[in-house]
């Protein structure tokens, strides 16, 4: 069997050099992109990890607080306890970088206590640098990731901004325990809560606990010393949390990459159908030769195969290009910001590269199968006769769609799996396979309708069609799957565009935003800084917004609260419940849709929420829209939040100008007075333009796959129609002897070629519908927890279904345009 | 070599009558027998019934004293393999193979060692005449010489049955001659039995026996 194998199955592939190519290239891409993802997220969350671990040292348990921090006499009550053997306290800040665009993660620590818990960060002092440099305010030492990014040697001074004020660092010596990966600083506690304006807050307490004590236990006998909104976790279920919060956003990657690997199964599938179609006469013969049905679907199996390896060790080298370009480009958190100050490295890893090189194999054998299965079933007695013309069968098989399409339905209701929507994707695959189903019957009647016309051409391309639906079927069910996932993607991005363009404008009202830093940062605007700016000339009215971030309960990450200007109807992007509602007991606060999700909380429910130590109690008069924060947010009005808190800081600065306020000026103006440095101004039309253009491009590797995706979707029609050419050259010779023209045989060419398309893109828009609605209603909900307005951009739709139908026609013309040069008397002639 | 008793085919189970039945036939190692008969007879039928591609109604076949109806279909396959030779009226040379290569498909599937193929394909193409050409592809030769090609591989393998379905329907009269010469020839050399299907009374005359196949069985043409 080994010569035949290789000489008639194998080398079959190498005989239709651009079918063989395709298949290649969209497995190889499938696999690649699966991997890359892969690749470049294990690495980050190695990284993550390691970072954590870091932090966490011997620690047994874990004292997490607001951004904000929270008072440290907890550290003194607890290093008191019997059960704590050693405590250490952080004050961890994200210290804003004036001049510069990132931050730099500040650990103020107590270094006395950092050897007994997290040895791996003690802070050693350059040389001539003395002993106890590490107490003394004014110095930070730098990890060597952070050194190297920020080009900083011992002796340099950092500067780093708290509020609106510059302060200078001397780099005094290195963190060698934190290794290569880990972009940070160490100080001295006292001094970073002096230099960061937080007199006496801590954000975090490592606790290793007394020999013989039990984790558990501990947990429960402390817990009662600690404040609202201050947890105590294991270090492990810290790290869970966080991992937990870009799952999501890294399934939905693997997801696409998946979609590609379909794609190139599929193409396998098409090409090696009509390969079968085409070669029946000679698998008849061989048959009749001796070659037993195993053998047969053996051979055409390892031809699937041979195409999934080569494809899938091409993807797997193609992989490992892609995630080192991405790390040099936008980094190990794919621009998502999941893992800001990370610099993980890519290594090989030998497991799964084997694991994505043997899902090439699986694509390839996947995509063979059925086609195998046809010729092993062949009856050579009857495929030996001259006449016999290759049959695919394409039979409506609308039961098998409709199950489908019932599957899908009954998935789209089901809730997500540990915050991943599994049966959403499940549904988009039922979605896919009842369109690929539905097709046959499809155009079946389809044939059915068209057979008014009148004219030769369109008489012999619908008699084709009537006749032989199966390569009709097998070359348009190439385009249905890359055409429904192209436009589910295009309906699914609109609707999210234009429903971030209106929250935008909801949630951007005024004229201009002044902001220190990143709300996570260490910039912050005091009431000193709002009122110099409400001062400048051409400014009406300011209004300061105030995020901080707060935890809830243990079990789930913290959540963002939100503190700005709540009276009117339209300042909240509202899906549910009311800004102005009667008077209650209880002060307002309006949660986003991410908290009705994860939290399970509705309008009319009481929430309560720590705030500066205590317990608050709010009403919850409705939902917003939220696209900034997927793992929720509350909002609430500033005024009760400065009443309640005693918090007046500010993120940001909504400016309102007088009218015919020049907005660069103001700007300007605001900028000299607090200094180029420090704050960031910017129009509300940059804003827009600045996010709407992160949106576009988050979404631009999706735009690429989708445009792969199609361009193979099409490359398949020309392989099929450059393969049924060669297998009609007989007809069209005879056809040239009755007197047709070459190019009358190009348009009937033409002809099927759109015919074929237009089946599969009408049939693939139809689905991609469909598919958008769970990706907007399914899989977008349950993965973000935001909604958003559907909108179907049918001009872009229309435009690109009729380009495709075009090219498809083209392709199907140049296809056959090789097959009928030969002269007209050699083809009829020819046998094969 | 090959023994058939009483054999019969029907394809529709409601037609009145079977397409044939009471088929008996005799041949022997290194004769060569021609079947004759009207179009739509059944005679490309009965062929396929020999070589297991066709079920048979009942009956029975015998190859070398071992009784052939009643194998499966896998059994079947790796009988003709080694023990069946084919020539097709359409060549069936494929086209992406070179002569020689083609004459060796059967060692292939044999699991001939490469050299012992190669030595034996070249061997079996110079019989034919054609050895001069054995690395030339099947797209630059005549009907003829196609067919040439298939009789040096029907006979490679040394098969002990050989079955041509109208060898010649495809060549014209001149080289129909000369290719069934050829085919009959080498058949005898090879020691095997031959059952050919001919329209052409002046092939049939060429072979030791002419038999017509009738609704009712074979029987001899005078
Ligand atoms: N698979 C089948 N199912 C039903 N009927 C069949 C099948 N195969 C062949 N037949 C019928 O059996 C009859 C015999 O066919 P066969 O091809 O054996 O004739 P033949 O004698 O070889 O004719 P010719 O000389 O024209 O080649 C024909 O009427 C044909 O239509
Ligand atoms: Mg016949």
């Amino acid at each position: 069997m080994s010569a035949a194998l290789r000489r008639l199955f194998l080398a079959s592939l190498r005989r239709r050099p651009l079918a063989t190519a395709l298949s290649l290239a969209a497995i190889a891409l499938g696999v690649a992109l699966g991997l890359a993802v892969q690749l470049i997220h294990d690495a980050a969350l190695d990284e993550f990890g390691r970072g954590l671990r870091l932090l966490a040292g011997e620690s047994d348990l874990q004292v997490l607080g607001p951004r904000g921090g929270f008072d440290d006499a907890l550290y003194l009550a607890l290093a008191a306890r019997p059960e704590v053997a050693e405590a250490s306290p952080l004050l961890e800040v994200q210290a804003r970088l004036p001049g510069r665009d990132g931050s730099l993660r500040i650990l103020g620590a107590d270094i006395f206590r950092l050897p007994g818990v997290q040895p791996a960060l003690l802070p050693v002092p350059a040389e001539g640098v003395g002993q106890f440099a590490a107490l003394e305010a004014g110095r930070i030492f730098l990890s060597a990731a952070a050194s190297a990014e920020l080009g900083l040697a011992p002796g340099n001074v950092l500067a780093v901004q708290s509020g609106v004020v510059e302060h200078a660092l001397t780099v005094s010596g290195g963190v060698p325990g934190a290794g290569a990966g880990q972009a940070l600083g160490v100080m001295d506690i006292a001094a970073a809560q002096q230099l960061f304006d937080r007199p006496g807050l801590l954000t975090r307490i490592d606790l290793r606990l007394a020999p013989g004590v039990a984790r558990e236990e501990a947990r429960r006998s402390l817990a009662a010393l600690l404040p609202p909104g201050v947890e105590l976790l294991a270090p492990e279920a810290a790290a869970a949390q966080v991992a937990g919060l870009s799952r999501a956003y890294r399934v939905n990657l693997g997801m696409l990459a998946a979609i590609a690997l379909l794609t190139g199964a599929f193409l396998v599938f098409s090409t090696q159908m009509l390969a079968v179609a085409r070669r029946r006469q000679e698998f008849a013969f061989l048959r009749a030769l001796g070659l037993e049905r195993s053998g047969l679907k053996r051979g055409l199996l390892a031809e699937g195969a041979a195409l999934g390896l080569l494809g899938g060790l091409g993807g797997v080298a193609l992989g490992h290009g892609l995630a080192a370009l991405a790390f040099r480009l936008v980094g190990g958190d794919l621009g998502a910001g999941f893992f800001e100050g990370l610099r993980p490295a890519l290594r090989f890893e030998p497991l799964p590269a084997l694991a994505y090189a043997a899902l090439g194999v699986a694509a390839g054998v996947a995509g063979s199968w059925v086609p195998a299965r046809d010729a092993a079933a062949l009856v050579p007695a009857r495929a030996l006769r001259a006449a016999d013309e290759a049959g695919l069968d394409a039979r409506p098989r609308w039961v098998a769609a409709f199950s489908c399409a019932l599957a899908a339905a009954v998935l789209s209701r089901l809730p997500a799996l540990g915050g991943v929507p599994v049966a959403g994707y499940a549904a988009v695959a039922c979605i896919l396979a009842a369109a690929v189903l539905a097709l046959p019957g499809v155009t079946a009647a389809v044939a059915r309708v068209l057979a008014r016309g009148r004219a030769v051409l369109w008489r012999l391309a619908h008699a084709r069609l009537a006749a032989a639906p199966g390569q009709t079927v097998v070359a348009g069910a190439a385009v249905v799957a890359s055409v429904a996932l192209a436009a589910a993607m295009a309906i699914m991005v609109n609707s999210f565009r234009l429903s971030l363009d209106d929250w935008l404008a909801r949630m951007l009202p005024a004229d201009l935003y002044l902001q220190a830093s990143s709300s996570a940062a260490s910039g912050y605007l005091d009431e000193d800084t709002v009122a110099a700016v409400a001062a400048l000339p051409g400014v009406a009215a300011v209004e300061p917004i105030r995020f901080e971030q707060i935890r809830l309960d243990g079990q789930r990450a913290p959540v963002t609260l939100l503190a700005r200007t709540i009276r009117a109807e339209g300042d909240l992007p509202l899906v549910e419940g009311h800004i102005a509602v009667p008077p209650d007991d209880l002060p307002q606060a309006w949660i986003s849709e991410a908290m009705v999700d994860l939290f399970g909380l509705a309008t009319g429910d009481e929430l309560a929420v720590p705030m500066a130590g205590r317990l608050q109690r709010f009403r919850v008069a409705g939902v917003w829209r939220d696209y900034a924060r997927q793992h929720g947010a509350v909002a609430v009005d500033l005024a009760v939040y400065q009443a309640l808190g005693g918090d007046h800081r500010a993120n940001d600065l909504a400016i309102r100008l007088r009218p015919g306020a020049d907005p660069a000026a103001v700007a300007q103006a605001a900028v000299a007075a607090l200094g180029e440095r420090t704050v960031r101004v910017a129009t509300t039309g940059e804003v827009r333009a600045r996010s709407l253009e992160i949106f576009d491009r988050s979404f631009l590797v999706t735009y690429l796959m989708e445009a792969a995706a199609v361009l193979i979707g099409l490359a398949g029609i020309a392989t099929s129609f450059a393969a049924l050419a060669t297998a009609r050259r007989r007809e069209f010779g005879m056809l040239r002897h009755l007197g047709f023209t070459r190019g009358e045989i190009g348009r009937l060419l033409a002809l099927e070629g759109a015919l074929a398309a237009a089946l599969g893109v009408a049939v693939g828009l139809a689905a991609g519908a469909a598919v958008a609605w769970v990706l907007v209603e399914v899989v977008n909900r349950q993965s973000f927890h935001w909604s958003m307005d559907m909108s179907v951009p049918a001009g872009g739709l229309a435009l690109f279904a009729a380009v495709l139908v075009a090219l498809a026609a083209l392709a199907a013309r140049l296809a056959g345009a090789h097959a009928m040069r030969r002269p007209a008397v050699l083809a009829v002639r020819e046998d094969w | 070599m090959l023994e058939i008793r009483r054999l019969a085919k029907r394809f529709d189970p409601a037609a009145p009558a079977a397409l044939f039945e009471g088929v008996d036939l005799d041949v022997a190692a290194g004769e060569c027998v021609a079947i004759v008969g009207e179009s739509g007879v059944g005679k490309s039928t009965l062929l396929n019934c020999l070589a297991g591609l066709e079920s048979v109604d009942s009956g029975s076949i015998r190859l070398e004293g071992r009784e052939l109806a009643g194998l499966d279909d896998d059994a079947f396959a790796r009988l003709r393999r080694s023990r069946y030779g084919f020539v097709f009226q359409a060549f069936h040379i494929l086209p992406h193979l070179t002569l020689a290569q083609n004459v060796a498909l059967p060692l292939w599937l044999l699991d001939v060692a490469e050299g012992e193929a190669r030595e034996r394909a070249g061997a079996m193409l110079a019989r034919v005449d054609l050895a001069a050409r054995a690395d030339d592809w099947p797209r630059h030769l005549s009907g003829g010489e196609l067919q040439r090609v298939a009789i040096a591989r029907a006979l490679v393998h040394r098969p002990a049955l050989v079955l041509a379905d109208e060898p010649t329907g495809n060549l014209d009269p001149g080289r129909a001659a000369a290719v069934l010469e050829l085919l009959l020839e080498a058949v005898r050399e090879a020691g095997a039995a031959g059952v050919l299907v001919t329209h052409s009374a002046a092939a049939a005359a060429r072979a030791d026996r002419v038999l017509r196949l009738t609704a009712g069985g074979l029987a001899p043409e005078p």
